[in-house]
């Protein structure tokens, strides 16, 4: 027996993130609308990661370029080292790592954030104090995080290229302007679109599964604890996911 | 269900009172579960009325349902004249307005300060207060109220488990409610912080001339604010009366909560 409840809890576990999502989008186009707190929330998510993707960042860039120095090298093919960090930090390397460590984040203090309100009755109170706190709390951060995460993306690649351009800088003696210049000789648009574009829809992912278990969290710690591990392991999941059908989607639309 | 045991008492006379708050054949149940089973209460102006029941008997439930915080699977609710389920968002947050609610584990909010803690309910409730830009004095008079003035800058984790309960006291006055809901203001304080919690109670309900609703499973605590009590047993009122007349019955049931 326990196998087929288990596929029922996944499933219902699914049918109701559909129903939050649903009823996100319907809180969110009702007024009013809680500009101060999203401003607020953006500026604390963004602030509590932007530590971690820098230096995230920081070691994919140095650490891809390590690895694949020595290959490239025995080709002589060296000066293609620019164009190859850059295709693969941009399009998938970037976005993917940069995103699961927001994910841990990020998912898990909303989750926890949002659980212990719950559990000590805060959400209540918030209810029974003239405020939504579906409007108040979950829209704000989704939207937050829906937008902190392209931002920090592209920070976090900048500093993954940077750390990059350090690694050549030192073995192969290539000048910053160099360097760069081939970076964006390589990258086209239809690199950089659709990666960001799918980063909106990780920040989103991330921002609702956080809320969706910090906000029906169980009663009792032991809750709050499951509810911070539950929404991390959840988005993480989703994330790829999410990651496979953008990339479907891009190699149906810009053929690379 | 079967009658209310009603134990009768000369001291108070109902009839000439008006029911500020009326719940009527209440119901509630989770899954199968029922906690409310038909509960019928009345509560008057200006009165002190005390619920008792076991834990998870459903007294949170039940005041949960009272303030639209749960809906009940039947049943009616009247306060103030309004039924609380016929009400839409904008006069329902009007209502609430009317309501002060002590949650039983204070609740205040852990990201804010005290101040902003009791400002919230000021700043939110725009129907009643418009685009309010002053809130100082409302917020220093409730914290007088409850004598924790000092602490408006603190956060709620550099407060004890008694100022917490205090500070969260104030936010519910903040409105200057009719009715005030206590849920169990006395759980997880020591008995010395318990009577000055109690205390305070009796001084607010003198001050504000609130009717108050309040959910204990504290004797102590019944005691003394009692001017009537209803016990909550297997989800209905099974007992009502003064608590001098509950503590002189000799049903079992009753004799249980006053061991
Ligand atoms: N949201 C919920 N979902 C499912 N069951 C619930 C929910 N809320 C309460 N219950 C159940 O209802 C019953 C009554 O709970 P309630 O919190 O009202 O108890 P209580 O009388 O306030 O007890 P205590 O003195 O411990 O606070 C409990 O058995 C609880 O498990
Ligand atoms: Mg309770």
């Amino acid at each position: 027996m326990q196998k087929p409840n288990k596929i029922k809890a996944f499933f219902l576990e699914i049918g109701e993130l559909t129903y939050f999502t649903k009823r996100f989008f319907k809180e969110l186009f009702n007024k009013p609308f809680e500009f101060n707190e999203l401003l607020k929330q953006c500026y604390n998510i963004g602030n509590r990661s932007l530590l971690l993707v820098g230096v995230t960042g920081f070691i994919i860039g140095l650490v891809i370029t390590l690895q694949t120095r020595p290959t490239l090298e025995e080709f002589g093919a060296e000066s293609w080292m620019p164009s190859m960090v850059s295709i693969s930090i941009i399009r998938e390397i970037g976005p993917v790592i940069i995103a699961l460590t927001f994910a841990g984040r990020i998912a898990s203090g909303i989750g926890a954030e949002l659980g212990s309100m719950r559990v000590t009755e805060q959400i209540d109170a918030m209810e029974v104090s003239g405020t939504n706190p579906f409007k108040f709390l979950v829209v704000t951060r989704v939207l937050a995080s829906t937008l902190m995460l392209p931002i920090l993306v592209i920070l976090g690649d900048t500093i993954a290229l940077y750390g990059s351009y350090i690694i050549e800088n030192l073995k192969g003696d290539v000048s910053f302007l160099l360097y760069f210049n081939k970076v964006f000789d390589a990258l086209a648009f239809g690199d950089l679109i659709p990666a960001t574009i799918k980063t909106f829809f990780f920040g989103f992912a991330i921002g609702l599964v956080g809320c969706f278990k910090g906000y029906y969290c169980e009663k009792g710690t032991v809750g709050v604890g499951l509810a911070a591990n539950s929404a991390v392991v959840f988005s993480s999941m989703l994330l790829f996911i999410i990651d496979f059908v953008a990339v479907f989607i891009t190699d149906i639309f810009f053929e690379i | 269900m079967n009658e209310p045991l009603n134990i009768s008492d000369t001291t108070i006379n109902l009839s000439t009172r008006t029911p500020i708050l009326e719940i009527k054949n209440l119901k509630k149940s989770f899954g199968n579960k029922a906690v409310l089973n038909g509960f019928n209460l009345k509560l008057f102006e200006g009165e002190n009325l005390v619920i008792m029941g076991k834990s998870g008997a459903g007294k949170s439930v039940m005041v949960k349902c009272l303030v639209g915080l749960m809906l009940p699977d039947s049943g009616s609710i009247t306060v103030m004249g309004q039924d609380i389920n016929a009400l839409n968002r904008m006069d329902l947050d009007k209502l609430r307005t009317e309501i002060g609610f002590l949650f039983q584990g204070s609740a205040l909010y852990d990201s804010m300060t005290v101040r902003e803690n009791l400002e919230f309910p000021l700043r939110r409730h725009k129907h009643k207060f418009g685009n309010i830009t002053d809130t100082e004095p409302l917020v220093l008079e409730a914290l007088k109220s409850v004598g924790l003035e000092n602490t408006i800058d603190l956060m709620p984790s550099e407060l004890s488990g008694g100022m917490q309960r205090r500070v969260a006291l104030a936010r519910a006055l903040i409105l200057k409610p009719k009715i005030i809901l206590y849920d169990e203001p006395t759980s997880g304080l020591d008995p010395i912080t318990s009577k000055e919690i109690i205390e305070l109670m009796r001084r607010v309900q003198q001050q504000y001339k609130t009717s108050s609703l309040i959910i204990t499973h504290d004797v102590d605590c019944a005691r003394v604010v009692s001017e009537r009590m209803i016990l909550l047993v297997d989800g209905v009122n099974y007992a009502e009366g003064t608590f001098e007349a509950l503590k002189a019955s000799t049903d079992k049931n009753v004799k249980a909560f006053f061991k």
